[in-house]
């Protein structure tokens, strides 16, 4: 058997011309299909950064909110109903909202403002420069080093602002695992601070934080949170929520869907059809070996050996090249929103698959049914 | 007389259905020896290539039998028949059909590799073909850089690589010089011809009708007669 595989490893290499066509035709389709996805991976997991980023096991909110920023304020008398479920340990607030941060220059900058529970500073980032208990100093801010963080003019400690006619002032800085989607920087302060400088509605929490006594306590307090019109979600149940709203309620996700499947469209068409391209004109070889005396299984074995090989060096070449570019991009653009995921790489490898089943199904019909006496006759 | 190499009874075959339907051999019968070396002789369009494949296992007649060893070949299932062309067959193509990607000493070892073998005793073995052939120095060439003759000579080793007992030759001078031709056929008789070989060439190339043992003429599908020739 290893000596037929390596008669087709020949017949297929040694034909330079239609072994590069076949490559280019399967990098392609991989390099797409995985810039693609690596995008979408990267957009959702973006899109809920300050799920990630506050850590909150449960999240509170008004059934109608579909991403954190259009969160949907809720009156304080929630915030009491939940501290008296049974099974919650503690439920503190949280404000989300956006303002206009005008900076020493006098330029505008947008920023996200999160206003964490004046007591107990639930889903504080870790900070790189600073004291946590400053953020209680008069006017205090904390600023995320992100990739947004140059916006704001790369601030040190002390860097002074202006928000609402507000002073603000920068008293830490804060790393967090998950930069934010809209390109803009985030700030932190207290919940009190915030609803006093950023003029607010009639309801001023954004989400309610809860800590719940055990796990199985959550099921519960869902059903309670519930009861009360309005909803209580777990972080993993959040962020699929968020990303639900970007795949299926926004153009976004069927823009990604799409494309994706487009590549693996035209993907499939340039391997396949320089494929059988391939396999017709090679089926003299073929007919040959029928006549030689190659079984049928042999032949079929070689088709599949042939169309695997192309295929898994075509993968490995647009993996590659892929994540290559999403390097260098990340590189220039430190907000580039793509992450290559062993989902993405799985189901790159998956429709590759199918590519390399499909066209080697086509040679296999087509070798299959020849008759070595049509070849010779001359 | 021994037994027979091949014996083939009442072969006919036939292209296309109903108006189109046309016959291209008309009941053929003949037995051939081991140790013998038998043509087939006729002008082009006779039958001669169609009678060949039936008999090489490599095309279905539509009725008669092609007994070799006892058995008729064609009541073998695929992979029977597969190893009957493997093992017992050795057949040179008339445009011989060598493998361009290939070198012309994995040319030569693909009946090896198909049997099995591994790569390194392929090659090995093969290399003593191409020597039999006189083209040990041509190895790792491709077949295309090589001259009609040669490629011709490729072919026979390919053909003997496997050492079947039926050897088939179909046309082997047609593309070559009157010289070329004759040289290689004296070679076949003197070097692979043997008492456990059977040797079956199709011709219309009377320049190398001395070689023969027997000459069977064909006609539109037919065995016109059997001529004894040389000794
Ligand atoms: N696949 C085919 N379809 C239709 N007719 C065929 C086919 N193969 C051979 N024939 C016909 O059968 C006859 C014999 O062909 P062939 O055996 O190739 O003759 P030869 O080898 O003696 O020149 C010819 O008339 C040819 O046209
Ligand atoms: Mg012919």
């Amino acid at each position: 058997m290893k000596g037929i595989l390596k008669i087709a490893f020949k017949l297929l290499v040694n034909d330079k011309g239609k072994f590069a066509a076949l490559l280019v035709g399967i990098t392609f389709a991989v390099f797409l299909m995985n810039m693609m996805t690596s995008m979408f991976a990267g957009i959702l997991s973006k899109s809920s950064a300050t799920v990630i980023n506050v850590g909150a096991k449960v999240w509170v909110m008004d059934p109608a909110v579909n991403t954190v920023q259009s969160s949907i304020p809720m009156p304080d008398y929630i915030l009491d109903a939940v501290r008296s479920i049974n099974g919650v340990r503690y439920a503190v607030p949280l404000y989300s909202g956006g303002s206009l941060v005008k900076l020493a220059n006098g330029t505008y900058q947008s920023a996200t403002i999160l206003g964490l529970d004046d007591a107990s500073l639930l889903g504080r980032p870790q900070l790189i420069q600073g004291n946590i208990a400053d953020i209680y100093s008069e006017n205090a801010f904390i600023v995320v080093k992100d990739s947004e963080f140059p916006k704001l003019g790369n601030p040190k400690l002390g860097t002074e602002f202006e928000l609402n006619d507000h002073r603000g002032v920068i008293v830490g800085i804060a790393k967090v695992t998950t930069s934010g989607l809209f390109g803009v920087p985030t700030l932190y302060t207290t919940y009190s601070r915030a609803i006093q400088y950023i003029p607010s509605t009639r309801y001023t929490i954004s989400y309610i934080l809860v800590e719940p006594k055990s796990a199985s306590a959550v099921a519960y307090i869902k059903r309670q949170v519930k009861a009360l019109g309005y909803e209580a979600l777990t972080k993993d149940e959040f962020m699929k929520k968020i990303a639900h709203f970007y795949m299926f309620q926004t153009g976004l996700g069927t823009n990604v869907f799409l494309m994706t499947i487009i590549s693996f469209i035209v993907g499939l068409s340039i391997s396949g059809q320089t494929f059988y391209t391939f396999i017709l004109e090679n089926l003299e070889r073929f007919g040959a070996l029928k006549a030689i005396g190659a079984r049928g299984r042999q032949l079929i074995y070689m088709i599949l050996f042939q169309a695997g090989f192309t295929a898994m060096i075509g993968y490995g070449l647009g993996i590659g090249l892929s994540s290559f570019v999403i390097a260098m991009a990340k590189l220039r653009i430190s907000s580039y929103a793509a992450i290559v995921t062993y989902k993405n790489l799985a189901f790159a490898f998956l429709m590759v698959l199918v590519i390399a089943g499909i066209s080697s199904y086509i040679g296999i019909r087509k070798v299959i049914r020849i008759e070595p006496f049509d070849i010779f006759r001359g | 007389m021994a037994e027979p190499a091949v014996r083939a009874s009442g072969l006919v075959k036939w292209f296309g259905e109903a108006d189109t339907k046309t016959y291209a051999v008309r009941g053929v019968s003949f037995e051939a020896y081991f140790g013998e070396m038998l043509y087939i002789e006729g002008p082009s369009g006779s039958g001669k290539t169609t009678l060949l494949s039936m008999i090489s296992g490599i095309l279905r007649p539509n009725a008669g039998s092609v007994i070799v060893e006892d058995k008729d070949i064609w009541s073998l299932g695929p992979d029977q028949l597969a190893d009957f062309r493997l093992n017992k067959v050795g057949f040179v193509f008339q445009d011989y059909h060598l493998f361009p990607r290939l070198t012309t000493l994995e040319n030569v070892a693909i009946p090896l590799i198909l049997k099995k073998l591994g790569w390194d005793e392929a090659m090995d073995k093969a290399m003593e073909y191409l020597e039999a052939v006189g083209l040990k120095d041509r190895a790792q060439l491709p077949p295309v850089k090589l001259s009609g003759g040669e490629q011709q000579r490729v072919a026979i080793a390919r053909a003997i690589a496997g050492r079947p007992d039926i050897l088939i030759f179909d046309e082997p001078t047609a593309s070559l010089d009157g010289d070329t031709g004759r040289r290689i056929v004296d070679f076949v008789k003197k070097n692979i011809l043997n008492e456990k070989r059977f040797i079956l060439i199709v011709t219309h190339d009377n320049r190398i009708f001395e070689y023969a043992d027997r000459i069977m003429r064909m006609e539109d599908g037919t065995i016109m007669g059997v001529e004894k020739t040389g000794k």
